[in-house]
């Protein structure tokens, strides 16, 4: 079993995902170590810096008694020295049970996954996915409010470049749910993705705004260098922050997600206003990938 | 007929008005094929009103990579003719699967020097929409032609 894109996912198994997370989540709460996957060795190869994801990773498969080998800078690896990622995953195979991978290219874990027998899981693949985000976001929403048929969520910042909202679209697209996608219009979703919700039967509307009383506000950075000059940047990006100010007109019972990490879009003063719900999303990463893990490891 | 009849060789038939010169750089004719290329275009069609024609002599339908050409000219025929003669007669249809043009974004991991063919699964034909199987993205036939 492979875990590579929330396109190809069935809503019976983001629903397995999600019940298994339910029952992980004291385990991760409590720091309980579990013995489900002794013996078992994953392989995290981060092919592109990365901080939270990788170490909610191997905080999940040590929870869950196995253990993990990797790298997490590409420069101390053989990529450095030219090989191909075909022949770095022919030769891991060998070592782990699963491989966790980050990649700059898009596509780089499908293609992993026709190099080798064991488990994929894409932790990010450039601008295309991040599938395990997605099942997180999916758990956080579940948890926070007991639901996600009938819910309209309103997606955010960067939607063109952003891995995090390409996953979650899709894995949203499995739901009865209402996609509003707010950002500026050089940083629009794709058209294919938008299509493809559409033909999911998905009610999806664009926005150049974040003013929203959707259920869920779902906010992403929007990054500098998409932009030809600082000005340009300045100008949108200020629309897309949210602070004490921004925050008023926001819905009363908007929950507000974020993937994390942030710089400016969202402010710490209203970190305590009790419809942030970042950190407990974050929180989220470790029993939503442990529920992953002994799905793709387990006997 | 304005062009002569040829005795051996590829005719390719009802290609869309003004997409030749593209066939002939797919198809990879230049002055070093050596053989004779008749080239026709607006030529008046009984069913679909004007149409591109191209005849190159002494060519073998295995040596016309017949999948490139349905990118462009999906409505295309191929004759082949031995001795004045039409032996057999092809439409030419979009394949499954494009594996002969690269994925035009750049970033995909197929275009980073892997050990993989392209492989861009057809979706719909009319208009041509392509999903590469890697990176997920979905192309038109403009931008998949660009690619060729």
């Amino acid at each position: 079993m492979n875990i590579i894109s929330t396109r190809y996912m069935k809503r019976s198994f983001i629903e397995e995902v999600l019940e298994r997370t339910k029952k992980m989540d004291p385990v991760a709460e409590s720091k309980k170590q579990l013995d489900i996957l002794e013996g078992k060795i994953l392989a995290t190869l981060f092919f592109e810096p990365s901080t939270r994801t990788n170490l909610s990773f191997t905080t999940a498969m040590k929870m869950l008694g196995g253990t993990v080998i990797g790298f997490d800078d590409p420069r101390t690896s053989s990529v450095k020295k030219g090989e191909t990622l075909a022949d770095t995953i022919r030769v891991v195979q060998s070592y782990a049970n699963a491989i966790v991978m980050r990649h700059p290219n898009e596509g780089a874990a499908a293609l992993a996954a026709e190099f080798t027998n064991i488990p994929i899981i894409n932790a990010g693949d450039g601008s295309n996915q991040h599938p395990t985000q997605a099942l997180l976001d999916l758990y956080t929403i579940l948890k926070e409010k007991h639901k996600i048929d009938g819910l309209e969520i309103t997606l955010a910042g960067d939607l063109k470049y952003g891995r995090t909202i390409h996953s979650l679209a899709y894995a949203l697209g499995k739901f009865d749910v209402s996609i509003v996608f707010a950002s500026p219009p050089a940083l629009r979703i794709q058209r294919w993705i938008i299509n493809d919700l559409k033909s999911a039967g998905i009610s999806v509307k664009e926005t150049d705004n974040i003013e929203t009383t959707s259920d869920v506000l779902y906010l992403t950075r929007i990054q500098k260098e998409r932009f030809p000059d600082i000005e340009e940047y300045q100008k949108v990006a200020s629309a897309y922050v949210l602070n004490e100010e921004s925050l008023k007109k926001i819905g009363k019972e908007t929950m507000i997600m974020h993937p994390l990490p942030r710089v400016n879009e969202i402010t710490p003063e209203i970190d305590h206003d009790k419809r942030a719900k970042y950190f407990v999303q974050s929180s989220y990463g470790i029993p939503t990938r442990m529920a992953i893990l002994s799905m793709v490891m387990g006997d | 007929m304005k062009v002569k009849k040829i005795k051996d060789g590829i005719v390719l038939d009802h290609l869309p008005c003004g997409k030749v010169l593209d066939i002939i750089k797919i198809l990879n004719i230049d002055k070093k094929t050596g053989e004779t290329v008749s080239i026709l275009m607006n030529v008046e069609s009984a069913s679909k009103g004007k149409k591109d024609i191209i005849k190159i002599e002494n060519k073998k339908l295995e040596d016309l990579n017949i999948d490139k050409i349905a990118i462009i000219a999906p409505n295309a025929t191929v004759n082949v003719i031995k001795d004045f003669q039409v032996v057999k007669k092809r439409k030419i249809r979009i394949p499954d699967i494009i594996d002969i043009i690269n994925c035009p974004n750049p970033s995909c991991i197929t275009n980073q020097k892997e050990p993989v063919k392209p492989k861009l699964l057809v979706e719909q034909t009319e208009p041509l929409k392509a999903r590469c199987y890697y990176c997920e993205r979905v192309f038109t036939k403009e931008e998949l032609v660009e690619n060729i």
